[in-house]
């Protein structure tokens, strides 16, 4: 492979027709309420603001802003079906409506893909294979769980803990609901939930479904708005519980807010997970893991692979079979079936990522990019590396929260290991070799709270997922998702 | 430098053989599958997937009239859907090549044939050179062989290098395309590790299956042959073909085997130069989805011909 002498040509001859996903069937409303005590209701100063596509800039709906007073008709409505219908409710009823928003956001998968696609920018091939999918499970996996609860915890008596204030990001806004609402409710908590600001569709989609299947009102609502929101939310003193997934800065803001309250709290942060490369690696299948671990959802990943870790002997092998794949990548409309690569959240991570690659470049790394043509109009990124990084560098350290992949070598798996582990995140990480006893090996030197060998983004509603260090502190899914939403006391027959 | 018969070919180096994780590549093939091929796109992918069909017709039952006929099928695939393109080839046992030759003079289409011992292979390096001598000297402008899996298996590489080597001088200027049969392979590694011994000894095509033992051709299988003919390239510049047999009866699938293969080496190799489908009801498939790209409709199978 050190001598190339020729290059595949995927750009004359055979190219796939244009397979956009139909959008007649979705009914997007003008202007979007709050999603309080079971019923839509307009925000109390009037105030709405526009949520657009990212991959065309055309304006989709308002969405309402809550303000302080809405939160606190939210929190009320939380509180009130708490202690009246949700918590006095037989577990296995709870269990019930828990299934039925499973199997009716199934039956609607194809309205929610487009939706989430639509105000996302992801490919659809993404939100209907992976985010509506894994947010029906979700819901099917903690529906499970809700009156098994004291077989979850032996030993131990467990009581929810009331209101859950939650605050989710942009990069996978169902998916991110699901997570948060489904072990909540299954708990026999009530919710108050914000969605992030560019993406509020899908979870106002979600509010209708709400209804269609009578989930009783004030169960779950749903706080549109910016961050003055959230940061209401957080700060109710009539909040048990906040769970938070998003940037590590504000991650940090809300523990400082909560500091010395009664709240519980979960957070799910950043990362800058490593990929590890060894020479015995399968290389074509480690170059399909890459590519999954970076260009998914176009790197809007928090556990995303954003660092390459490759062993020297097989650096330029992996990099030259890298460089050919990322042409093969189709960058375009994400509702084309066919799309590989969607459109950049917003603008303002457009421009993030952007100074980033600037970065990049200034520190002296070899950028390399797919030859994709961008679209005139949208946020739009082509799949980017950069070769010749090192551990000093910014691009290595920081996340960029794009498709942006930062590429070093090592020479010796216990150097791996140190230069994984040495960044302020420690959310998830990659292994490839060939070798079972080197996976757990290094596997097991790790920090990182989700780490994939000889693969990569897999997860699954009963795997823990979470991070150490700057990454976050408790665990989302499996049995560990339950503790975060339970008080837990040890029963006298312990 | 004193003048002798140097073989090009050259055993490879196994041991840069990088290994194959079969969960990685099923994932991949998924990937392939999702691709949505309408219109436009579709048309091109079942004229092209016609195009680079061998048709065969591998039975201890084959007669001279049945070659025939099938030679018929290969010139007129359906005279109702005017501007379809011809098979690429023919494929039969040596001893019909006369048959097919005398059918299809006066066309544009290959005579493929089967040899060394086919399909298991169990027999002498004589007789399998013979047998290949045979076929050319019939008239045959490609030779199927098979590769000995018994010696795969048991790790004699250099015998089974030496042998496809041998074939290939015997071929002269017919083309060489070398059948693993994957089915008996075992792994994807030994997939890879045979592939490379072939391209190595000089295959100008390597093939997936005879289509008498199950698994035939897979898209695992093809991708990771195909990843060998891309490897090969990169390092040499030479262009090796690909040839699925067997199991492919679908037009879908088909397009699948096209996806895959444009994603994998790219444009240049979707050519009935450096692409065949061994197939034998696949045609019929194709000409039925054709048929409704053209009026909507789909039709009965009894509307096309079955040879």
């Amino acid at each position: 492979m050190t001598e190339t002498h020729s290059s595949l040509n995927f750009d004359t001859g055979w190219q796939y027709a244009p397979a956009p996903e139909s959008t007649e069937h979705i009914q997007i409303d003008k202007q979007y309420k709050l999603f309080i005590n079971g019923e839509f209701s307009a925000p109390q100063q009037g105030k709405y603001f526009t949520t657009s596509n990212p991959a065309t800039e055309e304006k989709l709906s308002r969405i309402a802003q809550a303000g302080k007073s809405d939160v606190n008709r939210a929190v009320r409505a939380a509180r009130n079906a708490y202690e009246q219908t949700w918590s006095k409710m037989p577990s296995k009823e709870r269990a019930k409506y828990i299934f039925r928003i499973a199997r009716a956001i199934q039956e609607r998968a194809r309205e929610f893909s487009v939706i989430e696609t639509l105000d996302g920018g992801k490919p659809i091939r993404e939100s209907r294979d992976i985010d509506i999918p894994l947010a029906a499970a979700h819901f099917f996996y903690y529906a499970g769980w809700a009156d098994k609860l004291k077989y979850a915890f032996p030993g131990a008596q467990v009581k929810p803990l009331g209101v859950a204030g939650q605050i989710i990001p942009w990069n996978f806004p169902l998916l991110m609901a699901a997570w948060k609402i489904a072990p909540a409710l299954a708990c026999g908590n009530t919710v108050v939930i914000k969605p992030a600001e560019t993406t509020s569709l899908s979870a106002l989609k979600l509010a209708e479904l709400f209804q269609d299947i009578d989930l009783p009102p004030g169960v779950v609502n749903i706080v549109t708005g910016d961050s003055s929101t959230g940061a209401a939310l957080v700060e109710h003193p009539d909040v048990d519980k906040i769970a938070f997934t998003g940037s590590t800065s504000v991650g940090k803001q809300i523990m400082h807010s909560i500091a010395g309250s009664h709240k519980k709290y979960s957070l799910e942060l950043g990362g800058k997970a490593a990929n590890i490369v060894f020479a015995d690696a399968p290389i074509d299948q480690a170059v399909e893991g890459i590519v999954n671990a970076i260009f998914f959802n176009q790197g809007h990943v928090c556990c995303a692979g954003s660092r390459l870790l490759v062993q020297e002997s097989v650096a330029e092998e992996l990099c030259f079979k890298l460089r050919e794949r990322m042409q093969t990548l189709i960058l375009g409309d994400p509702l084309d079936k066919n799309t590989d690569i969607g459109a950049i959240n917003s603008k303002v991570q457009l421009d993030k990522i952007q100074s980033y690659i600037n970065i990049g470049i200034d520190e002296g790394g070899q950028i390399y990019q797919s030859s994709a043509k961008l679209p005139n109009k949208g946020y739009w990124c082509p799949p980017t590396i950069f070769t010749g990084m090192a551990q000093s560098n910014r691009l290595v350290q920081e996340e960029i929260f794009g498709p942006v992949l930062a590429i070093q070598s090592f020479r010796t798996a216990s150097e791996a290991i140190d230069k994984a582990n040495n960044t302020a995140y420690g959310l998830s990480g990659g292994v490839w070799t060939d070798k079972g006893s080197k996976i757990f090996k290094v596997t097991s030197a790790l920090r990182a709270g989700v780490i994939w060998a000889n693969t990569f983004n897999k997860f699954d509603p009963a795997s823990p997922f979470g991070g150490y260090k700057e990454s976050g502190m408790g665990r989302e899914g499996g049995i560990q998702g339950l503790s975060t939403y339970l008080s837990m006391e040890l029963s006298n027959d312990a | 430098m004193a003048t002798m018969a140097i073989s090009k070919s050259k055993l490879p180096d196994l041991s840069k053989i990088k290994p194959v994780d079969e969960i990685g590549v099923n994932e991949r093939v998924e990937r392939f599958c999702t691709r949505s091929i309408k219109n436009e796109a579709k048309n091109t992918a079942l004229k092209l997937t016609l195009s680079m069909i061998d048709l065969t017709t591998l039975e201890g039952q084959d007669t001279p009239g049945k070659v025939k006929q099938l030679c018929q099928k290969a010139i007129h695939l359906h005279s109702s859907l005017p501007g379809l393109p011809s098979v690429a080839a023919v494929c039969v046992y040596p001893t019909m090549i006369g048959t097919a030759r005398e059918a299809l003079k006066n066309h544009d289409i290959r005579i493929a044939s089967v040899a060394t011992a086919f399909p298991s292979g169990m027999s002498t390096r004589s007789v399998k050179l013979m047998e290949t001598k045979y076929a050319v000297s019939e008239g045959a402008d490609e030779i199927d062989m098979v590769i000995s899996r018994g010696a795969m298996l048991a790790g004699e590489y250099s015998a089974v290098f030496d042998e496809i080597a041998a074939i290939k001088e015997a071929c002269g200027t017919a083309h060489l395309k070398v059948i693993l049969e994957t089915g008996e392979l075992g792994t994807l590694d030994r997939v890879r590790k045979a592939s490379e011994l072939a391209i190595h000894a000089g295959a100008d095509f390597i093939k997936t299956s005879t289509g008498k033992i199950q698994p035939a051709a897979t898209m695992q299988t093809t991708l990771v042959m195909l990843q060998a003919i891309r490897d090969h390239y990169h390092a040499t510049g030479n262009k090796v073909g690909m040839k699925p047999a067997g199991g492919i009866s679908t037009s879908k699938l088909a397009i699948h085997y096209l996806v895959m293969l444009r994603e994998t080496l790219g444009n240049d190799w979707l050519t009935p130069a450096l692409f065949r489908f061994g197939a034998s009801s696949l045609a019929n498939d194709v000409l039925m989805q054709l048929q409704r790209q053209t009026d909507g409709l789909y039709q009965s199978p009894d509307y096309f011909s079955k040879d």
